[in-house]
């Protein structure tokens, strides 16, 4: 019985591959390659996008990038040299290198070369340093320091009085003008919580008991995604917050509308907002008295999400949310209201997102 | 008369120069974490430190090369090829002396290595 070995096998392995190279012309190579490259650059998508720091809008983020795209490049660079020697060292040939040659080779390439590429690369990234994370004392002139706290699971954001208007607190959405710093002044009411918007730059933890300062400068406007970065319970996940980054007119008038809070108005759901029991925990500014302990929902119509970016901001979600924060964001604090009649839910939820 | 007789044989002279790149590192960075962490309390200014750890480093630098100098002479300044792996006392000393010169030419590096924020780091980050 004639045994199937190596060396039966490689020849047959050779000559599929040459079945399968001749059926592919160079032109039919070429017009795999143009019909596969759409489905290549899929994965590239994924760079761009609300939350990318591939995508920056920012100063820093743009430097962040850089030392990215530094890094990449020099460390892929690097690999091929190295993946180029090593098919290189695997060749027999007929005068192997002496080992006087071999031994300059291990010198220049393993002690010179590394020492040399790792100096200029981390001399190059402590010199990017400053533009990653300014030092805000030497920013000039001083930034405004608008104040966010972490809590589980949703951010409160404090701005500072400001043009003879006064500070005012909101939630789960940053506003920011651009081509300004802006300073962030970073706290945590219960657990270590992270703030980042990758867009605009890198992170910065939130610890209970201190407070970390962040700086950032936005430079387009736009819409952007910021998670929580750091572990802080069971809807870790869901929290995040949204970033508007506004041309400097339209913040101004934003920023005097949050100031001034909503007009009283009238309604049943205004009625039932108060009447249940949701002005205890939740401010709206014009409209109930003050009150700190939950998210404040000011101008709540206007912002993207509800539950911390979590639902998208429709009166069918809010009421999904009121009947029952837990099922939709798991260990969230807020009480369920599912014993109140669908009619009053329904109507509290229409008020809130009619808080334009 | 010599510092260290050129003939020691001792396991000492191997960690001379790994233990003074510890003690670099440690010295710039507790010194700058505790000047940042106590902001405004120490008498000196930021540049004085700066220059402190600079003056620190230097010393380092040098010695290491001197570990690296007396490593040289013990290894015959390099008349001998390695590896010295015959069971002689004086392949030993060879073996030891190629050792703590490699040893002092990899601390020097890192010590270069951990001063170089040094030269690009500016101020205490709040």
């Amino acid at each position: 019985m004639r045994k199937i070995g190596a060396g039966a096998g490689l020849p047959l392995a050779r000559r599929r591959m040459r079945a399968i190279s001749l059926k592919v012309s160079p032109s039919g190579a070429r017009s795999i390659s143009r019909r596969a490259l759409p489905i290549l650059l899929i994965p590239l998508s994924g760079c761009t996008g609300a939350q990318s720091a591939l995508d920056p809008a920012g100063e820093e983020a743009a430097a962040v990038f850089q030392l990215f795209l530094v890094m990449v490049v020099g460390g892929a660079l690097i690999w091929i040299a190295v993946v180029g020697l090593l098919i290189h060292a695997g060749r027999r040939r007929e005068t192997p290198w002496s080992a006087e040659k071999a031994g300059r080779l291990i010198a220049w390439g393993g002690v010179a070369f590394p020492v040399v590429v790792l100096l200029a690369l981390l001399a190059y990234a402590v010199w990017l340093m400053p533009a990653i994370r300014p030092w805000l004392a030497r920013v000039a002139p001083a930034p405004e320091t608008i104040e966010v706290t972490g809590e589980q699971f949703w951010w409160r954001i404090r701005y500072p009085a400001s043009d003879g208007m006064p500070g005012f607190e909101t939630a789960n959405e940053l506003r920011l003008p651009v081509g300004t710093r802006t300073a962030f002044s970073l706290k945590a009411a219960d657990v270590i919580h992270s703030f980042w918007i990758p867009a605009l730059g890198g992170k910065m933890d939130m610890i209970p008991g201190r407070t970390n300062m962040l700086s950032l400068e936005p430079t387009r406007t736009g819409l952007f995604r910021a998670p929580c970065a750091e572990f802080c319970g069971t809807s870790h996940t869901l929290m995040a917050f949204s970033v508007v980054v506004m041309e400097p007119d339209d913040y101004a008038t934003w920023r005097r509308a949050q100031a001034g809070g909503n007009r009283p108005g009238t309604g049943e759901g205004k009625r039932l907002f108060a009447y249940h029991g949701c002005a205890g925990c939740h401010g709206v500014r014009g409209v109930t008295g003050p009150a700190t302990l939950g998210p404040d929902l000011t101008f709540f119509g206007q912002r993207q999400t509800v539950g911390a970016g979590t639902l998208a901001n429709t009166a069918q979600n809010v009421a999904r949310f009121i009947r029952d924060p837990g099922a939709v964001k798991p260990g969230a604090k807020m009480p369920a209201f599912d014993m109140l009649p669908e009619k009053d839910i329904a109507a509290i939820a229409t008020y809130l997102v009619g808080l334009q | 008369m010599r510092l260290i007789p050129k003939d020691v044989e001792s396991l000492w002279t191997l960690f001379t120069a790994p233990t003074v790149w510890a003690l670099h590192f440690l010295a710039c960075y507790v010194t700058a974490a505790v000047f940042c962490a106590k902001a405004g309390v120490a008498p000196f200014s930021f540049e004085a430190m700066r220059l402190a750890l600079g003056v620190v480093t230097l010393v380092a630098l040098s010695g290491i090369v001197l570990s690296a100098y007396l490593a040289w002479r013990q290894w015959g300044f390099g008349s001998g090829d390695p590896p010295h792996d015959e069971p002689t006392r004086k392949d030993r000393l060879l073996f030891q002396g190629f050792a703590t010169l490699l040893l002092s030419g990899l601390s020097f590096v890192a010590v270069v290595f951990g001063a170089v924020p040094l030269l690009f780091i500016g101020a205490c980050q709040p």
